[in-house]
């Protein structure tokens, strides 16, 4: 009997006491500190007594201010964890030279740089596009929220679970040695048994369903939510990018779940998708995951193009230059993104009719992008020119960005292709337009908007300090790349034998120490500025004399974000408004419509986790049980039919009243 | 709520730049739905273009001449045909606001759904018996992945149906069980779509060969 059905297999799986790498000390050492400062968080917050104010204020919120801000701690949490892979591997690099073999074993180094590169993506550049949307789009829109709230609760707490998922793999088992899209068949049952590549999938299937989910409310949200008068050619940039972003994600992440799901079914079910033998096809899984995974890099720098246009505006004192071919050229991003997947694997053999068809599209981005560069500069143009921190980080892209550009450009020729593609010219060139585009657009986007948020400035020392370490940092830990991949050094090598590379190692890891800095003196701004609210404090709801209705409302916004919806007749709505001597009425208030909180989303995010964890460790009894329970929550959810209610009009006038009588 | 004007201005001409009464924005559900729908079939396009690919892959094994029984297939499309028209009934019923008529001619669709899934199952058991399993070849892979994810997603629907029988005779024909309806007609004639693709690209022209 024990031989056909062993019970203690069915709930434990391959799960046991070995799975906890307790022999290695780098990841004892992390352990310890990650659990001693969960722990003092925990009891700090029990010691507070903010649990219930948590649980009801923003857990259960469906608030999508409230959300956005998770969505970005979440995303701050998670950078955390992805630098710190990063200076890991910079470490490594700059001492495994010769005989010295450096500090990391290859099998572990290998799982930093597949966690390094699944995070940053995935946790972190992900949770703050969709974060920053979140806030921002129903305001500028003079929507009271998005079209779906309980999703979009629902999605956060997906987005987490993932995150939860990949943080687990530290302590529990292993990561991926993959790199961050798992081809097959190195990730195939045969060559990776254990349960890195499970984590991986697992983590991406349960975020990607958030994220698609996210999309949806998105698009239906800016079709469906815009205020009177708002025609599509009066939203303001960022929605529109916002728009063309979730529509990427929502024609691209289905590919991704497809493509992991037959990679599942290969090491589950022993089927043959990507096999080696019996027909399997692993090209395949390297063109669908990568018709996915082109349009994935728009879907995060489309929406800072649209920051940056908002910023640049704002900051010049003057409309956008080129409104209308900023529209015209986000939405040709949009649609060439899917035509230049296979400049990924020029090497792959198509021949040189495909390969010219993908190098052609490919440079033919770069005009549309071209055309935003040059609208930039000409709104900054006999602009009044003020350089508060957003600015910074703006005018730094625009000239990052370009450079990355254009070795994208030289990239995309595939005999040029043929000879740095998998090289650090390769690693230098994405970093560039990675983090010279969506870091410090995040960053310039979280300087521009943290007033609304919150109602006071960040300190612009620690603003302004940050961007210098970044800046400084980034060209110092990225250039060296570029010549190290022109001399065919190629990356995901923990080991060097030709000492006359090590200088350029050693300056990279002197520029990530600087972007180390850099990142302590954003958290460090956070800490000062919250000490230096009183002074830093805006009544106003507008501080930089902005020109989109976000800047309307008050700072932070009440839960209905606007207790009259606004009617627009002009792009820059609130520009108008203020041109025309506009007050926020402060009479005739009527009672506003809301949803309700749930708790619906954590409950069903968290089911899933469990699903997710049981069917990484085999655990078929508890993945059965869970599987049910998902379904039966799932049921539950729909049968409750209370799902909103209504601000009383007297409640509002009070909410209005009191935030007019601030701004006397 | 119709949607106000762009141009509303005041008697003296002045712009307005409120709307001072009750404002609702138009319900998205359909749309985000249908968007939903949208990416669904998006994971179709993967698994179709998979099969594309994988369909000439028989590795020594069977091919789909050797296998598919197409009478069978055929019954099987006719269900699923038919199941459409009741469903479409059953909106004809909630219009005319005939409670018991929706569902009557609901619960008939879910009948036929799930003759669809145990006609369904008899193929595939029929099929792993005699060796023809989805580790067979790569062929028979994508035909499992595809055949079997369109299975999933009607089984989700026989679900879904059941669980809205339940709601519509609880709280009868509410604004949000109408719209929920709608949904669900939605994904059951999208699955009909998919079917057609499915019983043409992978039954007929695999009988074909």
């Amino acid at each position: 009997m024990s031989d056909t059905f062993d019970l203690g297999k069915m709930i434990f799986g391959r799960l046991s006491l070995e799975a906890i790498p307790y022999h290695d000390p780098i990841i004892v050492a992390t352990f310890a500190m990650v659990s001693i400062g969960g722990v003092a968080l925990l009891v700090a917050v029990t010691r507070a007594k903010l649990w219930g104010y948590l649980w009801t204020e923003w857990f259960t919120s469906i608030d999508h201010k409230r959300i956005g801000v998770m969505y970005m701690i979440l995303g701050i949490v998670m950078m955390l964890r992805g630098f710190a892979d990063a200076i890991m591997m910079r470490i490594q690099q700059a001492i495994a030279f010769g005989d010295s073999m450096g500090y990391l074993p290859p099998d572990h180094y290998d799982q930093i740089f597949t966690a390094h590169g699944v995070i940053m993506i995935f946790f972190v550049a992900m949770p703050f596009v969709v974060g920053i949307m979140n806030y921002i789009v129903p305001l500028q829109i003079g929507a009271r929220d998005v079209a779906f709230p309980f999703l979009n609760n629902f999605s956060f707490w997906m987005t987490a679970s993932g995150a939860i998922l990949v943080m687990m793999s530290l302590f529990v088992g292993e990561f991926a040695k993959s790199g961050w899209l798992a081809y097959p068949p190195l990730t195939g049952i045969l060559q990776s048994p254990g349960v890195g590549v499970d984590y991986y999938i697992w983590a991406l299937q349960i975020a990607g369903v958030g994220t698609l989910l996210s999309g949806v409310n998105f698009v239906v949200t800016i079709v469906k939510m815009r205020a009177p008068g708002m025609s599509m050619m009066k939203m303001p940039v960022f929605t529109w990018t916002a728009l063309c972003t979730n529509v990427l994600i929502v024609a691209a992440f289905p590919v991704l779940t497809a493509v992991l799901a037959m990679l599942s079914m290969d090491r589950y079910l022993d089927t043959n998708f990507f096999t080696n033998d019996l027909g399997g096809n692993a090209m395949m899984y390297v063109n669908l995951i990568w018709i996915w995974g082109h349009p994935e890099v728009y879907i995060l720098i489309l929406p800072l193009f649209g920051v940056f246009s908002e910023i640049v505006a704002t900051y010049s004192g003057k409309r956008l230059f080129g409104y209308s071919s900023m529209v015209y050229a986000t939405v040709v991003i949009t649609i060439l993104s899917y035509l230049v997947w296979l400049h990924h694997f020029f090497t792959m053999g198509s021949g040189a009719t495909v390969n010219s068809f993908f190098g052609i599209t490919t440079m033919i981005i770069s005009i549309p992008t071209g055309a935003k560069v040059f609208n930039w500069l000409f709104t900054m143009y006999r602009g009044r020119i003020k350089f508060d921190v957003p600015m910074l980080w703006t005018v730094g892209f625009m000239v990052t960005f370009v450079i990355g550009g254009m070795t994208g450009v030289l990239l995309a020729v595939p005999s040029a292709d043929f000879v740095l593609h998998n090289s650090l010219f390769l690693i230098a060139h994405f970093h560039n337009v990675i983090i010279g585009g969506v870091v410090f657009g995040v960053f310039a986007a979280i300087a521009y908007w943290y007033p609304k948020v919150t109602g006071y400035k960040l300190d612009p020392f620690w603003g302004k300090m940050t961007f210098w370490f970044w800046i400084i940092g980034f060209y110092l830990a990225f250039m060296p790349l570029y010549v190290l991949g022109l001399m065919g050094v190629t990356r995901r090598m923990s080991h060097f034998d030709d000492p006359s590379l090590q200088i350029w190692f050693q300056i990279a890891l002197v520029g990530a120490v600087l972007v180390g800095i850099g990142i302590i003196c954003f958290l460090l701004q956070f800490y000062f500025s919250y000490r230096k609210r009183d002074q830093l404090r805006d009544e106003t709801g507008d501080p930089w004399d902005g020109r989109t209705l976000e800047w309307s409302t008050t700072s932070p916004p009440p839960q209905y974000n606007f207790a009259f919806t606004p009617r627009v007749h002009d792009n820059d709505a609130w520009w108008q408004m203020k041109a025309n001597g506009v007050k926020r009425p402060q009479d005739g208030f009527l009672p506003i419509h809301m949803p309700k909180n749930t708790a619906a989303g954590m409950v069903i995010a968290g089911i899933s986790t469990v699903l997710g964890f049981t069917l990484i460790w085999h655990m078929w009894l508890p993945a059965a049980l869970s599987l049910v329970a998902l379904i039966l929550a799932t049921i539950v959810h729909t049968f409750n039919y209370d799902r909103d209610y209504h601000i009383p009009a007297d409640e509002v006038a009070r909410i209005e009243t009191q935030a007019s009588e601030v701004k006397a | 709520m119709s949607h106000p004007t762009a141009t509303a201005a005041t008697k003296n001409g002045d712009l307005e730049f409120f709307v001072r009464g009750d404002h609702h924005a138009p319900n998205g559900t359909l749309l985000g739905f249908w968007l939903y729908l949208m990416s669904d079939c998006l994971i179709f396009a993967a698994l179709f273009a998979t099969y594309g690919v994988l369909s000439q892959s028989f590795a020594g094994g069977p091919t789909g001449a050797d296998l598919f029984d197409l009478p069978l297939v055929a019954i099987n499309t006719a269900f699923l045909l038919l199941s459409s028209i009741t469903y479409g009934f059953a909106l004809l019923q909630m219009q005319q606001n005939k409670l018991q008529g929706t569902l009557l001619w609901l619960a008939l669709t879910g009948v036929l759904g799930t003759a669809f899934l145990s006609v369904e199952l008899y193929e595939f058991y029929h099929l792993i018996h005699q060796g023809a399993g989805p580790q067979r070849s790569a062929f028979l892979t994508a035909f499992f992945a595809l055949v079997g994810t369109h299975g999933l997603h009607v089984t989700i629907g026989v679900i879904w149906l059941v669980t809205l029988l339940l709601q519509l005779s609880k709280h009868g024909l509410t604004l949000t069980n109408r719209r929920r309806v709608f949904c669900l007609s939605m994904f059951w004639h999208f699955l009909d779509v998919i079917w057609i693709g499915v019983f043409t690209f992978v039954y007929l022209m695999g009988s074909m060969s």
